[in-house]
């Protein structure tokens, strides 16, 4: 009886402790600045955000090691939300009120996003979000250093209808069920039928988070493709479905040059668990590849390797760069920089600093924030994927382009384009 | 591809292009830009024939084409040759930096390669090229004087086929009537939605102005059509098979422990993960310690699976379950808590992200059955693998001595007591065993779905599904409704999406349970309660 108590109380200690573990608030000194890392490391999100918080993790330690910011340390509050919606706003609110932290860097999903839109709106905090996303919001109180739909969606379709891209004329738009893959196929469906693209010849196809079944939606693209016209399959999925996903589609043996897959959310992280030689030539839409060769991205690379080796990483050596991470490091930058520049910590001044800043980014451009959207210019790539993992760069933007928050395919959207 | 296809038939109506590559156009590979790098693809392809633009072309396929001190060189290995010339260059330039294509172009230089090797000696050669173009061009026209005559020079037997109906592709825009309709009837025979792609726009009196031969267009389309409707059936049957056996092996182990010993078993998914995770670690050990056999680890998997979990799955009997049989609410919440238990000591012991499992290559790709039907190999294996578990609880279940200790135990478990079997013990037994099915069923899982700490969650509503849908006690049952759950999923997802699907089959459930709570079927008898 005895034995069996104290396992079991073993074993509830450890699990608590598990749960805690994230929680490292371990004793600073007394005077430093707190910042909240807020991204899921366990659930079906871990696959794409558990690299985000390594990577804020190394920028703060970067930012530290040159003196921090306003001569004070920065610390990292690191929460996990387990990729539960609720939770978000729950973890959120412990970050605002009880740990009293500056500033949050965090969120992958935009359903993430919004449940704790209401707790920064209510608490005033600061939320810098790393992620492409779908657009049609612009709160005060985040900043949105991912892609805006024109920023990744659009010229991403361009190209596929484009020569170059395989003169595509019948889309299927597939992707998780949740707000981000219904308003952007929202947008691409008014997109493409504004390029005189015909109803017939789109078709939209939605999976639960964490499905693993593609088959049928495997067969039902082939039978799409098979009715003629050069087809394209526009993918949102988020999350571990796409292991499944890109498995199924190498086993079915449907090659990039007959369908082209082009995803919005797969990047070097999510390819390191799959065999990427069945789906070389398939595309993603990035604003960031970790194959860019320009100084910038050579540190960011070192640096993040570095830092994989020293906290331990599992698989250490073969650690990537992606977009999210980039769109992480940049922010946190500038909001070191809009900090500086406010010379206070203050929600509305740093806000107000925020407006302008400009930050030499590892993906080889100089990235300014927008003086009135939030939202950074950013260049886009479009790349195709080689047998490594990796992205081979085949199309990309001249410059940074501005963010158009609420696309101007959306009906309604009309009044807000200065924005 | 239209553009290349006429350079194609240009050069075959001019006879043989100069054999020297004209080196600034080469130059355009270099370019980034693309239309640069089509036109020196358009003018290799043209220049098909030559043995150094089939070279060069051989190497842009390979992606052995690079950049290096402003000049565009080939890399073999380690030496780096002259494109022009194919000799080597020395001294080697520095910091060879490889360009690649992207699908178009890589789409041309494989058409190009493959019409080239329709007129090779190498029947091996014929036959893959053949088969490249069928797979990957549309109709073709400008190619039809190149089709003809290899057609004309092919004596094989097997390629023949595939350079008729890549002649009648070709010849459906030919401007002779009798060659479109016999073109029309060849590609009649086929069984492939592009052929179908290519017929359909002959319905239409603006592009094919012969009556007789829009109706001959009709009845091939009508064909097709048939061929097509049957696999696609066949392939969403099979989709349906494969979704019912993984739910099977899912559902197998808590048909024991929920159905024939009565333990709702919350944790149950969890025992799915550990035998996943026993896969990983197998895999894992393989590759470190026996690197040359590591395709074969899932065979090594397998049992060690079964005992882990099963041992697991005793250690949760002896610890907790057993001091709460008859009380199926505090079971519910004590291994309801055991699965937060496990999943959490995952986390701490493997990490909370999802672990990566491989295929081997002998579970990678698939069988064509037909065009449009390929069953891809690890969904097969699975199938096959749960018929083989379902095989092995049968025997034990109906042939040993432990099986009908369980048998009696289950029907009434006072007299059986009183007969001298030890219910205590057998109680464990089948609890271990089944949990170790259960384990079986996490290495078939790992195959084709993520591994992770929580993969069990997605399970356990699933496996009850089947267990309470097939009757409570039943073997046979949890068979029948793991394939019939499967079966109607696939074809309600074809038909409604994934996420209808999965709604419409829950309201089907309870709707069916309000009906008929013994489930599909019932033991009968006095002895049961």
């Amino acid at each position: 009886m005895q034995n069996r108590r104290t396992f079991l109380k073993a074993a509830v200690l450890s699990a608590s402790i598990a749960a805690i573990g994230g929680l490292s608030s371990s004793a600073w000194a007394a005077d430093t600045i707190k910042v909240g890392v807020l991204h899921s490391l366990s659930g079906t999100m871990a696959i794409s955000e558990t690299a985000l918080k390594e990577t804020a993790l190394m920028t703060i330690e970067e930012i530290n090691a040159k003196g921090g910011v306003l001569g004070k340390k920065l610390e990292p509050v690191v929460v996990d939300p387990a990729s539960d919606w609720p939770k978000f706003a729950e973890k959120a609110r412990q970050l605002l009120s009880q740990d009293k932290v500056a500033v949050t860097f965090g969120c992958w999903t935009s359903v993430s996003r919004k449940s704790v839109l209401p707790v920064y709106k209510e608490l005033n905090g600061l939320l810098f979000y790393p992620v492409q996303y779908e657009g049609e919001e612009l709160e005060k109180n985040v900043f949105y250093t991912g892609a805006a739909p024109n920023q990744q969606a659009i010229p991403a379709v361009e190209y596929l209808m484009s020569k170059e891209g395989g003169s595509a004329k019948r889309f299927v738009l597939l992707g998780t069920d949740y707000v981000y893959p219904r308003t952007t196929n929202k947008i691409l469906r008014a997109f493409l039928k504004s390029k005189g693209v015909a109803e017939a010849d789109i078709i939209e196809e939605y999976t639960p988070f964490g499905h693993s079944d593609y088959q049928t939606i495997i067969a039902k693209i082939k039978k799409f493709a098979g009715e003629g016209k050069k087809t394209a399959v526009i993918s949102t999925i988020n999350g571990d479905s796409n292991v499944p996903f890109y498995k199924e589609l190498g086993n079915a043996g449907l090659k990039a040059k007959d369908v082209p897959v082009v995803a919005f959310s797969v990047g070097e992280e999510e390819l390191r668990g799959v065999d990427a030689k069945p789906l070389v030539g398939h595309l993603a839409a990035w604003n960031y590849f970790m194959s860019v060769k320009n100084p910038e991205n050579d540190k960011f690379i070192k640096m993040y390797r570095d830092w994989a080796k020293k906290a331990k990483l599992p698989k250490a050596d073969t650690v990537v760069t992606n977009d999210p991470m980039e769109a992480t490091y940049v922010g946190i930058h500038m909001w070191a920089q809009a900090v500086e520049k406010a010379k206070s910590t203050d929600t509305d001044k740093v806000i107000a600093a925020m407006a302008g800043q400009t930050f030499k980014a590892p993906s080889g451009f100089t990235l300014k924030m927008d003086e009135t959207n939030h939202h950074l210019h950013k260049p886009v790539f479009i790349g195709e994927i080689k047998a490594d993992g990796q992205f081979n760069t085949v199309w990309k933007t001249k410059g940074p382009v501005r963010a158009q928050p609420w696309s101007p395919f959306i009906p309604g959207n009309e009044s807000k384009q200065k924005l | 591809m239209k553009r290349l296809l006429l350079l194609i038939s240009l050069l075959l109506c001019v006879g043989r292009a100069s054999a020297a590559l004209d080196p600034v156009v080469m130059q355009g590979l270099a370019s980034d830009d693309f239309d640069g790098k089509q036109a020196a693809v358009a003018a290799l392809a043209a220049a098909g024939d030559d043995a150094d633009a089939q070279r060069l072309l051989k190497a842009l396929s390979e992606d052995a084409v690079a950049v290096a001190g402003g000049r565009l060189v080939i890399v073999a290995g380690e030496q780096l040759l002259d494109p022009a010339s194919g000799a080597p260059i020395k001294p080697a330039p520095a910091s060879p930096e490889s360009i690649s294509l992207n699908n178009s172009l890589r789409q041309q230089v494989d058409g190009a390669l493959a019409a080239v090797r329709l007129l090779s000696t190498d029947r091996g050669e014929r036959l893959t090229a053949a088969r490249a173009l069928l797979a990957d061009m549309g109709e073709g026209a400008a190619l039809l004087p190149l089709f003809d005559k290899a057609l004309a020079r092919e004596q094989d037997g097997e390629i023949k086929p595939f350079l008729v109906q890549l002649a009648a592709q070709a010849a459906l825009g030919s401007p002779d009537v009798a060659r479109r309709l016999q073109a029309v009837r060849d590609l009649a025979g086929s069984g492939s939605p592009a052929v179908k792609a290519l017929l359909l726009p002959l319905l239409d009196p603006a592009n094919e102005p012969e009556e007789k031969l829009r109706l001959e267009a009709g009845t091939a389309i009508k064909a097709i059509d048939a061929r097509l409707a049957w696999s696609d059936t066949a392939g969403q049957i099979f989709t349906g098979i494969s979704l019912g056996s993984i739910l099977l092996l899912a559902a197998l182990g808590l048909a024991i422990t929920y159905g024939v010993m009565g333990v709702i078993n919350m944790a149950h998914g969890e025992l799915l993960m550990v035998g996943a995770y026993s896969a990983y670690t197998m895999q894992a050990l393989f590759r470190a310690k026996f690197p040359e056999f590591v395709d074969y680890y899932l065979l090594a998997a397998v049992p060690v699976a079964f005992f882990v979990a099963a041992a697991v799955g005793m250690l949760m009997e002896r610890t907790v379950i057993r001091h709460l049989y008859g009380r199926p609410l505090e079971t519910l919440l004590a291994t309801w808590g055991l699965s937060l238990v496990l999943i959490q000591a995952a986390r701490l012991l493997f990490g909370a992200q999802n672990v990566e499992v491989a295929n081997p290559v002998w579970m990678s790709g698939g069988v064509q059955l037909a065009e449009n039907l390929s069953l891809p190999w690890n969904r097969l294996i699975i199938v096959a693998f749960s018929g083989f578990v379902l095989l092995l609880v049968w025997l034990m279940m109906n042939k040993t001595r432990l099986g009908m200790f369980v048998r009696a135990v289950t029907q009434n478990r006072p007299m059986a007591g009183c007969v001298g079997v030890p219910t205590a013990r057998i109680d464990t037994l089948a609890f271990g065993i089944g949990s170790g099915i259960a384990g079986l069923g996490g290495v078939a899982l790992s195959q084709i779905a993520n591994v992770g700490p929580d993969m069990g969650q997605g399970y356990i509503v699933d496996s009850f599904m089947v267990v309470v849908l097939g009757g409570v006690g039943q073997l046979a049952g949890a068979v029948w409704a793991a394939l019939g759950l499967g079966v109607v999923t696939k074809f309600l997802e074809g038909w409604a999406g994934a996420v209808i699907a999965k709604i419409l089959v829950l309201v089907f459930i309870i709707i069916f349970i309000q009906k008929r709570p013994q489930g599909l079927f019932a033991l009968k008898g006095r002895f049961v309660d």
